[in-house]
């Protein structure tokens, strides 16, 4: 047998890559991480696009990534730091708003401006929502537990998760039920009755996602956006200071303290492979690299038609993975201010602004979400989409000059199958990149002449650039069929693939996207559990 | 009833969140907004502007200004430069603590001590047989603390003092808006930070120069809600909190020496008679029965104890100071902790604690008392260096090597 150079060769350094990258060096492996771009991070990147404004290029926020990858790693030490949003705040056109704050009785207050009810039953629905993630969580720190599996592990796994299922109570299976089958807006209409809350609350159903907020599977997605954990507190969301690709820089710099290589500008070619045994890669190059153990942190599309080929898997499984959805449906527009915005509902004060310190959706009702979706349906991009903006200049002085600010437009719809097709996106980039503008303008008079710098990414340039296929940005979305013991195939859900030592890290598999950690670690403790390295 | 301090004009137009708490007979803010959260995060992330008139401040001077404050000190404050500012603590006879501050040698004969305490009767007391005057300034002079990693740049903006150079500990004498002002490289956070000492009347235009050219560089008024998780995350011991001083102290074993505090390395012992030197020497030959520490408690114990019971976490955001029981891992109580936080920056959960040798080596296992649904458990915590955060930001010199 030839020598191996390394235990294992992570294709891609997205964050779940280098998380993997991490764990598997700690544990004394001999690792490389081979990244195509010059940065690191994947979707979680900073870069400074414009002189002294460091962007969160892709994402944005951090919620989901798991406490226990921070603790583990001490990514601390290792210069991560984070900062909490403080609010929720929903401009309306016709000059009244709605803002979400941590305390609950400011936050009555102000949805009992548009509706008593249902200030009072708001905190209820948080605390539904709150159990029901606290179980969750468990799926998402574990392996996914597989109905299929008749191993006596997996057996017993399902049940004690029935016996928890069922200690909850009637009432939380019913809500279990409903959260797997309603879209998001029918299951927020069985609590609430004012459009104003529901909007909002409603996209978390869709983020990232081909459907409208009256789609069935939405509504399982909201309570994606409810297992968020920062500093203990649950469903609290975050910036990562500097950026989110600090994120991936402190990972990173954890791996590397492992003794773990990364190697950036190192695009991949394929995997190479022998007698069906992934054996190293090829790099476009033409170096060969080999090791025992290949893990593929990027998209399953891209890792097994691209790196692979469909000459070495079976036919069924490639049918599989063609059903297997992405089509992108959202964008992204970041831009350089000279000053704080303005909304015109909600006016600063002396400059300052605290309902500018957490979130901001551009969501004034459930029909106009669904008339964006509309327009998506049909090919085209939302004239009046929903955005979720954020500042984190506010909070993160350090990633703008002084007195000046990041505006971070997350859009949706932005369909990547435009009707003229994917690759005419670059001539619609600049008007899509007005719709946001013209949209933004409409809330907050002068936005325009404030901007100094504008960067629009379509799907197609989030495929281009950051190598997500169809611009998804979870690596597939996250609905119900694609989830769990089914993400990416059913019966490759635990890491391992079809060919031998060739292994999945990415969002592409359970428990899926968003910077989550959890994929590249529990692949990692996946690959641990067995001789291969 | 509290008094206001200088700044109330603008500190309580601000604290929209009114949470106030008596501080040295001072009204002071906890927490400007309803919670502590977001000053905490200026502290570290941008600036903080805290008002900190109500700390004790004594100016001391005369020609036998230096005899007497080294008399006073535990350290030998002849060593001083003019300029330099010095962090100790002072003792009775006994050598037990009776509180700590800062020094500053203002000029050769000049000084100002900063007290947590009301010390002037003990001054006065041990100035017997020195030239020296000694006057409570509490009142005369207001002063706010500005610290986190932009307070540098802000102060900048205000006063022409070379505040590249401006060292750890030293000080600058300074105008801003007119006005004359010291600036002290001091604080109570562990990180970058300044005090601006000024007179009351300059209070109000000082706070309006710092607030308005801070406002590009994300300054927030803040309380000592955030303070005193800052506080925990640098390993500050406090007096009234984590020791008593032996004034106030009925008992014998509630006081505590400069040793047992973590304060040794404040002692010069080896010079002119000092008060409490002789029980002092005689503790450092036997070496003290107690030791303060930093404990790091373990997350994953604290998470397992939780779900026993079916519950998440349950993380309190602001700092805590109600005692609990340190034990050895064979169940025998060796110890207090006597503050702690959850640390947002270094993603721990941190305590202070005194405990008993041979307990006290970075490393050792312990374990602390953690109450859940109204009953008493006990999780590992683990001896472990302090600070526990402290960043280069906090000593570094612009345009030096580092
Ligand atoms: C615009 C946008 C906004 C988002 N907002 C948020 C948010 O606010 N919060 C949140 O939690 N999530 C958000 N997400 C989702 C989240 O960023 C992603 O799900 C996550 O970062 C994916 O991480 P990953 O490591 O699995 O994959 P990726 O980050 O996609 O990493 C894969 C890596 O592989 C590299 N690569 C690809 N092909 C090759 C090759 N042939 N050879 C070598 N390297 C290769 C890529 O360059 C990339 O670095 C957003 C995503 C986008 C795009």
């Amino acid at each position: 047998m030839t020598t191996k150079q390394y235990d294992a060769i992570i294709v891609g350094g997205g964050h779940n890559g280098l998380v993997c990258a991490a764990y598997l060096a700690r544990a004394g492996r001999k690792v490389l991480v081979l990244e195509r771009r010059h940065v690191l991070g994947g979707a979680a990147v900073s870069e400074e696009l414009h002189p002294g404004f460091h962007f969160s290029v892709c994402s944005y926020v951090v919620s989901l990534f798991r406490p226990r990858i921070i603790r583990d790693l001490d990514l601390a030490r290792h210069g991560l730091e984070m900062l909490p949003l403080e609010s929720s705040f929903t401009p309306l056109p016709d000059g009244r708003s709605l803002c979400r704050w941590p305390e609950w009785h400011r936050t009555r207050r102000e949805i009992a401006r548009f509706s008593k009810r249902d200030a009072d039953v708001y905190p209820e629905f948080g605390m539904a929502m709150a159990k029901m993630a606290f179980f969750a969580r468990e799926l998402v720190d574990q392996p996914a537990p597989d109905p299929t599996s008749l191993k006596i592990k997996d057996l017993h796994r399902l049940l004690r998760l029935g016996n928890q299922m069922r200690s909850l109570g009637p009432d939380m299976m019913q809500l279990n039920m409903q959260l797997l089958t309603m879209s998001s807006s029918e299951f927020l209409d069985l609590w609430f009755e004012s459009d104003v809350l529901k909007a909002p609350m409603s996209v978390s159903g869709i983020i990232g996602t081909f459907l409208g907020v009256r789609s069935p599977g939405t509504a399982y997605v909201l309570l994606h956006h409810y297992m968020g954990e920062i500093d203990g507190a649950f469903r609290s969301w975050g910036f990562v200071k500097g950026g989110t690709g600090q994120l991936s820089n402190a990972v990173a710099s954890a791996a590397r303290s492992f003794g773990a290589e990364i190697r950036a500008d190192s695009p991949v070619e394929r995997v190479l492979l022998h007698d069906g045994e992934a054996q190293g890669v090829v790099l476009e190059n033409g170096d060969e690299i080999r090791a025992k153990i290949v893990v593929s942190g990027v998209d399953p599309r891209r890792t097994f038609l691209g790196m692979v080929g469909e000459d070495h898997l079976e036919d069924e499984f490639v049918t599989r993975l063609r059903r297997y959805k992405y089509r992108g449906s959202s964008g992204k527009v970041n831009l350089a201010v000279d000053r704080l915005p303005e909304f015109a509902c909600r006016p600063n004060e002396n400059g300052r602004a605290e309902h500018l310190r957490g979130d901001i959706a551009i969501a004034p009702s459930i029909e106009y979400l669904e008339k964006a979706y509309d327009e998506a349906k049909y090919g085209d991009f939302s004239r009046r989409p929903y955005i979720n903006v954020v500042i984190p200049s506010v909070l993160d002085p350090s990633v703008a000059p002084p007195g000046k600010h990041i505006v971070s437009c997350f859009v949706q719809y932005a369909p990547y199958h435009i009707k003229e097709g994917a690759q005419y996106w670059p001539e619609r980039r600049e008007a899509f990149g007005d719709a946001v503008v013209d949209t933004l303008e409409e809330y907050c008079p002068g936005f325009k002449d404030s901007i100094l710098y504008r960067q629009v990414l379509t799907p197609w340039d989030l495929e281009q650039e950051f190598g997500l296929t169809e611009g998804n940005i979870f690596h597939g979305e996250l609905s119900p069929e694609q989830l769990l013991f089914q993400r990416p195939v059913s019966g490759w859900a635990h890491y391992r693939t079809p060919i031998r030592r060739l292994w999945m890290c990415g969002s592409g598999t359970h428990p899926g996207g968003g910077i989550m950690g959890a994929p590249g670690m529990l692949a990692a403790e996946a690959i641990l559990g067995t001789r291969e390295t | 009833m509290p008094i206001p301090s200088p700044f109330h004009a603008r500190t309580s137009e601000l604290c929209t969140g009114l949470r106030w708490k008596d501080w040295s007979g001072y009204h002071a803010v906890c927490s400007y907004g309803p919670c502590h959260e977001p000053e905490y995060i200026a502290f570290r992330h941008s600036a903080g502007l805290m008002d900190v008139t109500p700390l004790h401040k004594y100016d001391v001077s005369g020609p036998d200004a230096t005899a007497f404050l080294s008399r006073l000190m535990v350290k030998n404050i002849a060593k001083l430069k003019v300029g330099q500012i010095t962090y100790c603590c002072w003792c009775d006879e006994d050598g037990k603590l009776l509180d700590d501050g800062t020094v500053w040698r203002l000029d050769e004969n000049d000084y100002r001590v900063t007290a947590a305490e009301p010390s002037l009767a003990w001054f006065q007391h041990n100035a017997h047989g020195f030239t020296v005057s000694i006057e409570d300034t509490t009142s005369r002079i207001a002063a706010v603390s500005i610290q986190g990693p932009n307070a540098r740049e802000i102060l900048k903006q205000v006063s022409d003092a070379d505040m590249d150079g401006l060292r750890f500990f030293w000080l600058a004498r300074t105008r801003i808006d007119g006005r004359a002002a010291i600036i002290t490289r001091t604080g109570y956070t562990g990180d970058l930070g300044y005090e601006v000492w000024v007179d009351s009347e300059d209070a109000v235009p000082l706070w309006d120069a710092l607030m308005s050219a801070g406002q590009p560089y994300g300054i927030m008024p803040t309380g000592l809600d955030a303070l005193d998780v800052c506080r925990v995350e640098a390993g500050f011991i406090m007096n009234g909190v984590d020791y008593y001083s032996a004034n106030h102290c009925i008992i014998e074993n509630r006081k505590s020496t400069p040793y047992e505090a973590g304060l040794g390395w404040t002692v010069n012992l080896e010079r002119d008679p000092f008060i409490g030197q002789q029980a002092l020497r005689l503790e450092k030959e036997q070496g003290p029965v107690r030791h303060f520490v930093g404990l790091e408690i373990d997350w994953d114990e604290f998470e397992r104890l939780h779900a026993r019971y079916g519950l998440p976490p349950e993380l309190c955001s602001s700092a805590w100071r109600d005692p609990k029981p340190i034990y050895s891992t064979r169940g025998r109580q060796v110890g207090q902790a006597t503050s702690g936080a959850w640390s947002p920056m270094l993603k721990r959960s941190l305590a202070l604690a005194t405990v008993d040798g041979p307990w006290h080596e970075v490393g050792q296992e312990l374990q602390i008392e953690c109450t859940v649904e109204y009953v008493r458990h006990r999780i590992k915590a683990t001896v472990s260096k302090k600070p526990f955060f402290d960043p280069p930001r906090k000593r570094s010199v612009i345009g030096a090597p580092a």
